[in-house]
């Protein structure tokens, strides 16, 4: 009687020694944060002369003088934010609409299958394409419409002229097209995943579709669309071969989006090959300023995530 | 189509109607496929005007799949077709000239899992005055105040209408859906399993609610639980493989029914 009872409960088994499972995973996360931690502090230190000689001044004011070794990246700020903000807002209409018409029933399964396919291959091209791709097909359109823009509503300062070929609109259009894969697969996955009973309630009140999609299941959707769109603004933000192609690489601040501009990313692919002295340090500052500003949008968005999910929680 | 276009608050006033309809929704020859797969064989019936009918009958017996078709709810699935009718007062569900929204608009409907929409309380209520371009306050506030006093629920949630819907109980989140499903005075009301995910006592709150609610809805409840049907229904239906095997008053069902297979199910022989 008592022998099996002593089997389960005895320490014979259990093991209270550090297993080779736990000991492998615990170092795999480990191993991970020590990465983060290793570049920033390789990063700090290589930025540290700039930090020490400009401070917080890099980050408000616009020259970028190589030769007279003066330096501040307000213009790469702004045209990273600016940028992205732009890609998004072309992006996000456009790939929620996509995810509602491939969540949806209005084809064949088969069909939708296919163009999902089609629209996560875009993830799949090289950013060296997309620049080529932009500087043939993107360049032409934006520069004729940018020249349409400046003649009819060049009192506006967003489209103030000259319209240049490589500028701020150039890149987010592209930009826009990179991160609609992001943008689709994830709102995609979030609008597939609303219970077919708040479907159901929804037509069985005699909703159109229209109204099933606008009132019940989009604000359903709601956290998972913006977990999306943060995804993409943060890919957005650090994309670097494509936009270095497009945007120009100016540091004249402007307010035309019609106008050159520059990002963070493009600034040190442009520059780090022929940098030296003051000029390294000074990238490496605005690297260190880059992965703020991508990790304040990550904050940002992680509590914007938290507060939708709680406006929906217990639908499950 | 009539159901559309008459005023639904007319069907509604007590005793003042012409007596009550013996065949308020009549099932004619009906067969059901999904796919190649038949659901509902021959089914015949006819649903009394403001009564309780029930549908009993074992899991798969198609009793779900006849419900779904009172308001076309099946036709959100692919691969559907059907022979036979169903007419509710007189008309066709299946005229030409029927619009399943507004087929629906007139058709309560009550889940098996209770899904309120993640808004707020009053905006549950109010969503199918919504659809329907109603947006006066007043009359939204006299039908949220009327809804969910006609759910039974309107004392537990008069001071935080505006608060999330999901902060609700499973009972109370239920008979808030029954008072959306009531809230444009629609003439049936369509409850599938509407207990089954409920505790005793939300049980016992929505059954009564059930019996409150015939004066004014014609009401078809499927129920898994036969107490429940000898509690609150009026006539039941017993579904059998897809076959209407017997329908009758409901004392009768449970007391003295006609088939074999009747008395096996109800007695617990199988099931």
């Amino acid at each position: 009687m008592s022998a099996p009872e002593k089997d389960i409960i005895s320490p014979a088994g259990y093991r209270p020694a550090p297993d080779l499972f736990r000991i492998l995973c615990q170092t795999a996360s480990l191993l991970t944060v020590l990465m983060l931690g290793w570049i920033i502090y390789e990063i700090l230190e290589s930025a540290w002369p700039s930090i020490q000689k400009f401070g917080f001044d890099f980050m408000t004011t616009s020259a970028w003088v190589p030769n007279r070794e003066r330096f501040g990246v307000l213009p790469f700020i702004i045209g990273t934010v600016a940028s992205s903000l732009l890609a998004i807002l072309l992006a996000f209409p456009l790939g929620v609409a996509i995810a509602i018409f491939l969540s949806e029933n209005f084809l064949s399964a088969s069909i939708r299958q296919t163009m999902r396919f089609v629209v996560e291959m875009l993830a799949a091209i090289p950013s060296v394409v997309y620049g080529l791709w932009g500087i043939f097909v993107i360049i032409p359109i934006v520069k004729a419409f940018g020249d349409w823009a400046v003649g009819s509503m060049g009192d506006f300062p967003l489209f103030s002229g000259p319209a240049y070929g490589n500028s701020l609109l150039t890149a987010s259009v592209v930009l826009a097209i990179m991160i609609l894969p992001t943008i689709t697969a994830i709102s995609r996955n979030a609008l597939a995943s609303v219970p077919k009973t708040l479907r159901e309630g929804a037509y069985a009140l005699g909703s159109t579709r229209w109204e099933a999609i606008f009132s019940v299941i989009l604000p359903t959707a709601a956290p998972g669309i913006v977990a999306a769109t943060i995804l993409g603004l943060g890919r957005a933000m650090g994309e670097t071969m494509a936009v270095a192609m497009l945007i120009g690489n100016s540091s004249r601040l402007s307010w035309s989006i019609l106008s050159p501009s520059g990002t963070l990313a493009g600034l040190l692919a442009n520059q780090f090959g022929e940098a030296q002295g003051l000029q390294v340090n000074s990238l490496m500052y605005a690297a260190l300023i880059l992965i703020g500003i991508t990790l304040i949008v990550n904050l940002l968005g992680e509590a914007v995530l938290r507060h939708t999910q709680k406006q929906t929680a217990g639908i499950r | 189509m009539q159901i559309s276009n008459e005023a639904p608050a007319k069907l509604t006033t007590d005793h003042t109607n012409p007596p009550e309809r013996p065949d308020f929704i009549s099932v004619k020859d009906f067969n059901f496929f999904y796919g190649k797969k038949q659901a509902l064989h021959t089914i015949n019936m006819d649903i009394p005007e403001r009564q309780v009918t029930a549908f009993i009958g074992p899991s798969g017996c198609g009793k779900s799949t006849l419900l779904r078709n009172f308001n076309r709810m099946n036709e959100l699935i692919d691969g559907i077709h059907h022979t036979g009718d169903i007419r509710i007062l007189g008309k066709s569900i299946y005229d030409k000239g029927v619009e399943v929204i507004s087929l629906r608009r007139s058709i309560g409907m009550v889940f098996q899992k209770s899904n309120p929409f993640p808004k707020s309380i009053y905006e549950n209520v109010v969503f199918a005055l919504r659809i329907s371009g109603i947006s006066k306050k007043s009359d939204l506030d006299e039908c949220v105040e009327r809804s969910l006093r006609g759910a039974a629920l309107w004392n537990e949630v008069k001071d935080r209408l505006h608060e999330s819907a999901l902060g609700l109980s499973g009972g109370q989140m239920q008979r808030l859906c029954i008072a959306r499903a009531i809230a444009n005075r629609p003439k049936v009301l369509l409850m599938d399993e509407p207990c089954s995910a409920l505790d005793p006592i939300a049980t016992v709150k929505v059954e009564e609610l059930i019996r409150e609610l015939k004066r004014q809805f014609t009401i078809v409840i499927v129920t898994h639980n036969m107490q429940q049907a000898t509690r609150c229904s009026d006539k039941t239906a017993f579904f059998y493989l897809g076959k209407l095997v017997e329908y009758a008053d409901t004392p009768k069902i449970f007391s003295n029914p006609s088939e074999k297979q009747t008395e096996d199910y109800i007695t617990g022989r199988f099931g």
